[in-house]
């Protein structure tokens, strides 16, 4: 991954509206021959869309379903636009290619970027079938109408089927997107409404294919010893006792990454075996004598004092309005604050996998990746092939939370299928899942202010610190980048000196993005000081949340880095979340008392607009439950409403989880957490019990889903605390402090 | 020789006697609905009936499974009509639908025993099966819905 891709990945489709409406002038057209080898349909309109005579209609899914829904949601919005039945559409998983656009399903962008892409390929199709229909009667194409799998000539009752109409349709010129005619929002027949997600039935009868269950002839199995600290390198290896366990094969070495380690295999020891559990046991018997590297003195409690000593030194200015320094030299009423939060692995229930296959200086990976296009890129990099020689199919994603758009597993596969000489099958225990993370970063902010009678901030500074993303792609990288247009320079509070710094960190893991971002620690940070002022003014949160974010106005986009044109930040609509969250949650009825509490918070991020109130209840011994998450959400048009509001359910438990829970250490170097006993996620009963999503009905366009529903629970449930224990929690995960 | 059943039928095992089920189910049966998430017991992807309560399959050794009789998520209903896969469809359950198969199979073995199971029931017997993205809230929902209890 070069850093302009990197940049791509989100500094670009942050910016430019619609990666998919980018492409689609240029690439919607089909390529005659298709990657995977597969017969091309009768008639293929567009690269999403394929028809058969007999009237079945094929839509690729260009995006991976990780559990969005996303594999049914953009299908059924190009079903919907064509008008056809939904029984009769087959879906087709895409393999990596850059024709289908973007296809890094990271950034809650998909429906974002794509929704426009699949009504124009509906529509175009749609066109094309009433002017095939035109031609056969010899009639005005204005004249004739394709609704429900058929065009229909009204003046002489003539009608035809899409089928029927295939061939012909095959020959005409692609229309302009000028001609294309779209559906009136009342005409939809799913967008709004809705489908059970298509591969509902294979997970429940256990026939759906996630990456773990892919299986080709004559594959075998691989484990592999990664370097215990991060940037270490084998110095040797004693296999000996390894081979001879039942059913191992031989051992191999991947060698290590060069930096920057972008998505490069980390290196180390394979274990290649008959089958799973032979790999794993061989890999127990491997003697290792690892050169450890540069980073063994990465240590998260020295670590941890570090980044507060940074934020508490001015830093790089992020934003500023007004001048804050001046205001605090006044004197008068001072809040300061410090928060920190940890380090996080993503932990999806399926550990990263993939199988790889190379063959005649070629590669085939079946894979559950976020990413297609990007293993083309760094297997062929990997293998120093070229990219059009590396075929990805996708499969299932057994959850992926950001983990799966970085395909150094399927590297892993490649590389030793190659010196294997048979497809590879590579399994990532948990251990290594939880051990070899590109984590999520931690973070430490201090927050200052100074308020005036009624406790209104007068004057508002904020610094934070952590490790940037940008570190994979630039070993001198110290700054945040697109993280601080993630709820750091772009709060939306209307204060009239107003201060956002960021401070240099150094990583010495890798570090990637997990749902959510940077948006989990700033709104973490942000949100729980706004609380822990309200608390000072002893005023109503809802009123002074309300307050702080003033008057309904358009912030100013240049000042905010990452607003994508055409969107903008409307704090009229973050008002409305407030006061709709509040309504809903019977918020000016409902007093805390010891024991039980009520917290908000609200925050915008992957263009949405989310406020939550979460209750809660601590029982004598202190453990915390949840009864009951409000979440109020403009999101602009919704195309899936089930699908998103399930997606806002997860966002829910995925945020308990970082928030009561969730914490990766390191200590000389190495992660000391391995598995589900010592990075605990939320069970059952400590999910929250009831989760009520409340959709706000608009015409804006589409936003984000996947992410934003995730940064306002841990300042919400912290705040709900703090209403029930009077305890402050500033730092995550909040299992460290004793509540009773 | 190891022998047992699954899913009704009869197999033979010679291999490593401490294999786990898990990965004879998977890898050698081709039986993947069955999933593997920690290898630990602690998170219940894994899960499958060993005559017919729920075990984790990735702690369960073929020794220990010896002479047994296995039911896998292929194999809980010959149409895959079980009252609780119904609900799952019903209740649009899954999200990535990764754990999904663990949690069904616990949710079915939980109705054996407690064919209307209060909420205290359901906390207790899904506790050790996680869910990543989250679908907790459904999953209550989906098992009131198969034992026909009010939500
Ligand atoms: S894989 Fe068996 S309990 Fe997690
Ligand atoms: S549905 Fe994804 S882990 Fe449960």
């Amino acid at each position: 991954m070069t850093r302009i891709d990197f940049v791509s990945r989100r500094g670009f489709l942050e910016t430019v509206f619609s990666a998919g409406a980018l492409v689609i002038g240029a690439q919607i057209l089909p390529d005659e021959a298709r990657a995977d080898g597969t017969a091309a349909p009768a008639w293929q309109p567009t690269v999403y869309l394929g028809l058969e005579p007999d009237g079945r209609v094929i839509v690729t899914a260009h995006r991976s379903e990780m559990g969005t829904g996303i594999r049914t949601a953009l299908p059924m919005v190009l079903a919907d636009e064509l008008d056809v039945d939904w029984n009769r559409v087959r879906i087709e998983q895409a393999i990596g290619d850059r024709k289908y656009g973007d296809q890094n399903t990271d950034g809650s962008t998909s429906i974002r970027s794509f929704y426009e892409a699949m009504r124009q390929s509906g529509a175009t199709a749609r066109l094309m079938l009433e002017r095939a229909a035109a031609a056969k009667w010899r009639v005005p194409a204005s004249e004739c109408l394709a609704r429900n799998e058929q065009v229909a000539h009204a003046a002489s009752g003539r009608k035809a089927s899409y089928g029927e109409l295939v061939s012909l349709a095959a020959k005409l010129p692609i229309p302009k997107k000028e001609e294309l005619k779209y559906k009136s929002p009342s005409e939809f027949k799913y967008i709004g409404k809705g489908l059970p997600i298509t591969d509902q039935p294979g997970i429940v009868s256990g026939t759906a294919v996630f990456g773990l269950d892919a299986r080709v002839p004559n594959m075998v199995y691989a484990s592999i010893e990664h370097p215990p600290v991060f940037g270490g390198k084998v110095k040797s290896v004693d296999d000996t006792e390894a081979r001879q366990v039942r059913g191992v094969q031989q051992t191999l070495q991947i060698p290590p990454f060069k930096p920057p380690y972008a998505f490069q295999p980390l290196g180390g020891v394979a274990v290649v075996a008959d089958n799973t559990w032979a790999a794993m046991q061989g890999r127990k018997r491997l003697k290792v004598n690892w050169e450890l590297g540069p980073n063994t003195a990465y240590d998260s409690a020295s670590y941890k004092r570090i980044l507060f000593e940074t934020v508490r030194k001015p830093q790089k200015v992020a934003r500023n309005v007004g001048d804050v320094d001046a205001e605090f030299a006044k004197g008068g009423r001072i809040h300061e604050a410090e928060y920190y939060a940890p380090m996080l692995a993503h932990a999806p229930m399926e550990p990263v996998n993939a199988v790889a296959e190379f063959k005649n200086g070629k590669v085939t990976a079946w894979a559950p990746t976020q990413n297609p296009q990007a293993v083309q890129d760094t297997v062929a990099k990997a293998l120093g092939i070229k990219n059009e020689d590396v075929t990805c199919h996708v499969t299932l994603l057994g959850g992926a939370f950001g983990r799966k758009s970085k395909p150094d597993y399927v590297a892993e596969a490649a590389l030793l299928s190659r010196q294997v000489g048979k497809p590879v099958k590579v399994v990532w225990s948990r251990e290594d899942d939880m051990q070899f993370d590109f984590y999520h970063a931690v973070a430490a902010m201090y927050v200052k202010a100074a308020v005036d009678a009624k406790g209104r901030p007068t004057a508002w500074l904020q610094r934070c610190a952590f490790p940037p993303i940008e570190s994979q792609n630039d070993v001198a990288a110290r700054f945040g980048g697109f993280e601080q247009g993630m709820g750091w320079s772009d709060v939306p509070f209307d204060i009239p000196n107003h201060r956002a710094e960021n401070g240099p960190a150094e990583a010495h893991v890798r570090i990637g993005w997990l749902r959510s971002v940077a948006n989990i620690y700033h709104a973490f940070a942000v949100q729980s000081f706004a609380d822990e002022l309200a608390t000072a003014a002893n005023r109503d949160r809802v009123e002074y949340l309300l307050d702080l974010v003033g008057k309904p106005r358009k912030l100013d986009v240049q000042s905010i880095p990452l607003n994508t044109p055409g969107y903008g930040f409307d704090t009229g609509r973050l008002r409305n979340v407030i006061e709709k969250v509040a309504e809903q949650s019977g918020w000016a009825k409902k007093k805390s008392r010891p024991g039980h509490g009520y917290g908000i918070a609200v925050h915008r991020s992957f263009q949405t607009y989310v406020a939550a109130v979460v209750e809660v209840e601590i029982d004598p011994k202190g453990t915390v439950r949840i009864p009951r998450v409000d979440y109020a959400v403009d999101t602009g048009l919704v195309v899936h409403p089930d699908r998103v509001r399930s997606q806002f359910e997860g966002a829910a438990v995925f945020g308990t989880s970082l928030a009561l829970m969730g914490e990766i250490t390191a200590q000389a170097g190495r992660i000391q957490q391995t598995n589900y006993h010592n990075y605990p996620v939320a069970r059952i009963s400590e999910a929250p019990r009831d989760v009520h999503v409340q959709l706000i009905q608009n015409d804006a366009p589409p936003a984000g889903v996947g992410e934003p529903g995730v940064p306002p629970i841990a300042p919400a449930l912290c705040n709900a605390i703090f209403a029930a224990t009077g305890k402050r929690i500033r730092e995550l995960p909040i299992k460290k402090t004793k509540l009773v | 020789m190891i022998e047992l059943k699954v899913n009704g039928a009869s197999h033979r095992f010679d291999g490593d006697p401490d294999m786990p089920l898990l990965w004879y189910l998977r890898d050698l049966l081709a039986l993947t609905g069955t999933k593997y998430g920690c290898g630990m017991g602690l998170c219940g992807s894994c899960t499958v009936h060993v005559n017919g309560g729920a075990a984790r399959s990735c702690v369960t050794s073929m020794k220990d499974a010896a002479g047994k009789n296995i039911t896998t998520i292929e194999g809980l209903d010959t149409n895959h009509q079980h009252p609780v896969q119904v609900a799952w469809e019903k209740v649009n359950v899954a999200q990535c639908g990764y754990c999904q198969a663990g949690q069904i199979m616990q949710a079915a073995a939980l109705l054996v025993r407690k064919p209307k199971p209060t909420d205290r029931d359901i906390d207790e017997a899904m506790e050790g099966n996680i869910c990543r993205c989250g679908t907790y809230s459904r999953i209550r929902q989906a098992i009131k819905m198969a034992a026909g209890v009010k939500a």
